[in-house]
């Protein structure tokens, strides 16, 4: 099976879902930017608000939702979510750490980094601590070769990591507890 | 330094705002071609100035705009490939985030010339935060009547607007980018019918990395001819290159095609030279192009200085040559391991292959199998020449270049590199520790049966 064909998560289903009426005039401002009948376009960044409407993942509701707005099969909503690895099919932490562990992050030291946070959360990739505050991605390539090893939390990226940095980072993390969204301005 | 076209006033405060941008020359490549030109005299000038796209590909700009179908009362579409995912490569990102507007410019300028009402910026997902820096620039350049209705009294309209993506390296294959831009799964169109005819929404579509329109700015300003005088053959003008790996100075450089790769590497004006190591590698052009051992990158096989162009980088073919690709440059010393990198960028095209074709999807994971266990000591003898194998089974056999692109790295590691997959057979235990070459780096031509 391809990497870019992940199940979704039906057990979670029964979770109601609703968007605010703040985000539902953002979903309409967005369909307006494509020509008449093409309004699917939107649909990669409805699922955006939907995540981070929903705790920072997309359960059957929420996609449900998305094609709600849309009008689209609900089908041609899974088949996108499934394939975009922004996308999280499971619940996460209130922070999910998008560790880079490409080639020119590993060479600068990410491959540290990534044992350190697995060793500090407990966690290994993919994991969510047992307090719910931490998800341990490991990810591709995120274009900053330049300052690795570095990761992602949110909409901010943190760079030049050393293991005192990271360790910083969870710990500010940590006693702020707000969750951070890729959407977050 | 050499000369500065899209970074000239990179440091200069407040450029990343309209005001800043305009008081340094900003917008005056929109003036000169609404005010003074026709579109097909600014295609001309693209064409004289011999871009090539540089996103990776490098394929004659001026040519790719003139392929543009132009049917009567259809619609026709700019899209700025801004998905930057090719591992190494952070330049757009770095030219966005602090001149948003010299994209916006050159998008207005090029639409001008292709007869495009509306573009789209396809942004990678993971850039949300440039995308806002880009949303603000838009709104900056139509609240100024840069952008909107009739433009500076010209009678050309035009729209752009920012759309992200969400996690997807083969979203910048300009296919499956327009694929995802029209709310699907990023799966690569087979071609023809290319964009030019059939592109986004199945009307004609040019799509050009950010780059590339970016540097329509200059083109149009001083001209065509002009451009073309900086570089050296058909490698014309200036690229930025993203450095990074085991250099001193990693960061975005803005280069004259042309510069010898040694200057490049070592200088302390580009990459500063190695980072208190010795170098061991190169990969000059994003990771889907030929590794090269450092020697093979600072000069060709027959011994001639080897300089950062399209041609010279690629002279010897895969056989001792490379690419300049995206100018995603990074540099290995002697503390990394081939067989781990090489697994490393494998399992990368593993997890971002769409999973269309077979040779692609499967050939991917076995290979990062195979590698895996060979990193681990767990390797035969028989794995290095499977991997051959299987690499050579994947390359020209898909609908698109991510294919070629997982296949390159294993086979220019497996060419340069071999005695080093073969100490990983031999030596199990040696490498067992992940760190096998930080202590005791691997000697290429040695007789390592002692070792």
């Amino acid at each position: 099976m391809s990497a870019r064909t992940r199940p979704i998560t039906t057990t979670e289903g029964t979770r109601p879902f609703a968007f605010s009426e703040a985000a539902l005039a953002e979903c309409r401002a967005l369909m307006a930017r494509y020509p008449e009948g093409r309004s699917k376009s939107a649909l990669i960044p409805i699922l955006h608000i939907a995540q981070a409407e929903n705790d920072g993942w997309l359960s059957v509701n929420a996609m449900d939702a998305v094609a709600g707005v849309l009008g689209l099969q609900r089908i041609e909503v899974y088949e996108v979510a499934s394939f975009y690895s922004m996308f999280n099919l499971h619940p996460v932490g209130t922070y999910v750490l998008d560790v880079c562990r490409t080639t020119p992050c590993m060479l600068r030291g990410s491959d540290d980094v990534i044992a350190h946070l697995e060793r500090k959360l407990g966690v290994h990739c993919g994991g969510t601590t047992a307090d719910g505050m931490f998800t341990l991605k490991g990810v591709e390539c995120l274009g900053s070769c330049g300052t690795a090893p570095m990761l992602q939390c949110g909409a901010h990226y943190h760079e030049d990591l050393t293991i005192e940095r990271a360790d910083a980072l969870i710990d500010e993390l940590r006693a702020r507890n707000s969750r951070t969204n890729y959407t977050d301005r | 330094m050499g000369r500065q076209l899209l970074f000239e006033h990179i440091n200069t405060p407040g450029i990343r705002g309209l005001e800043g941008y305009r008081a340094n020359g900003g917008y005056r490549s929109v003036e000169k071609a609404l005010r003074t030109m026709s579109p097909e005299a600014v295609v001309e000038e693209v064409k004289a100035s011999g871009l090539r796209g540089r996103g990776g590909a490098g394929f004659p700009t001026g040519m790719k705009w003139s392929f543009l179908a132009k049917p009567p009362g259809v619609p026709r579409y700019l899209v700025v490939n801004a998905d930057e995912s090719e591992p190494g490569t952070f330049k757009d990102r770095y030219l966005m985030e602090r001149i948003p507007h010299i994209l916006i410019e050159g998008m207005i300028t090029s639409s001008f010339a292709l007869g495009a009402n509306t573009s789209y910026i396809y942004i990678r997902g993971e850039y949300f935060y440039v995308a806002r820096i880009l949303e603000q620039a838009i709104a900056e350049a139509r609240a100024a009547g840069w952008l909107g209705r009739n433009i500076l009294g010209s009678g050309f309209d035009h729209e752009i607007h920012v759309q992200v993506g969400a996690g997807a390296y083969i979203c910048g294959e300009e296919t499956a980018l327009l694929e995802s831009l029209e709310g699907k799964r990023g799966n690569p169109r087979i071609k023809p019918p290319f964009p030019a005819v059939k592109g986004l929404y199945g009307c004609p579509t040019v799509v050009n990395n950010v780059e590339t329109i970016a540097a329509v700015v200059p083109i149009v300003n001083d001209g065509g001819a002009e451009y073309a005088k900086i570089g050296v053959g058909r490698s014309t003008g200036t690229k930025l290159i993203s450095a990074g790996g085991n250099i001193k100075r990693p960061g975005v450089y803005e280069i004259e095609l042309g510069l010898s790769c040694d200057e490049f590497i070592n200088s302390d004006e580009y990459c500063g030279g190695v980072d208190g190591r010795a170098f061991k590698a190169v990969v000059p052009g994003g990771s889907s192009v030929p590794i090269v051992p450092y020697e093979l990158f600072l000069r060709t096989a027959a011994g001639e200085p080897r300089l950062m162009s399209y041609e010279s980088l690629a002279d010897g073919g895969f056989v001792s040559g490379t690419m300049l690709g995206s100018g995603g440059f990074y540099a290995y010393n002697d503390a990394q391991c081939i067989v781990r990198s090489t697994w490393n960028h494998t399992r990368f095209y593993h997890h971002e292959s769409c999973g269309q074709c077979s040779p692609c999807r499967e050939g991917t994971g076995w290979m990062e199998k195979v590698l895996e266990r060979l990193e681990h000591g767990e390797g035969r003898t028989e794995d290095i020449d499977l991997l051959w194998d299987i690499q050579r089974k994947i390359e020209g056999n898909t609908i698109c270049p991510l294919g070629d692109a997982a296949a390159w790295p294993v086979a220019s590691a497996i060419r340069h590199f071999r005695e080093e997959f073969e100490y990983h057979v031999r030596f199990p235990q040696k490498v067992k520790d992940p760190k096998h070459f930080a202590k005791e780096p691997f000697v290429r031509n040695a007789n390592f049966a002692t070792a």
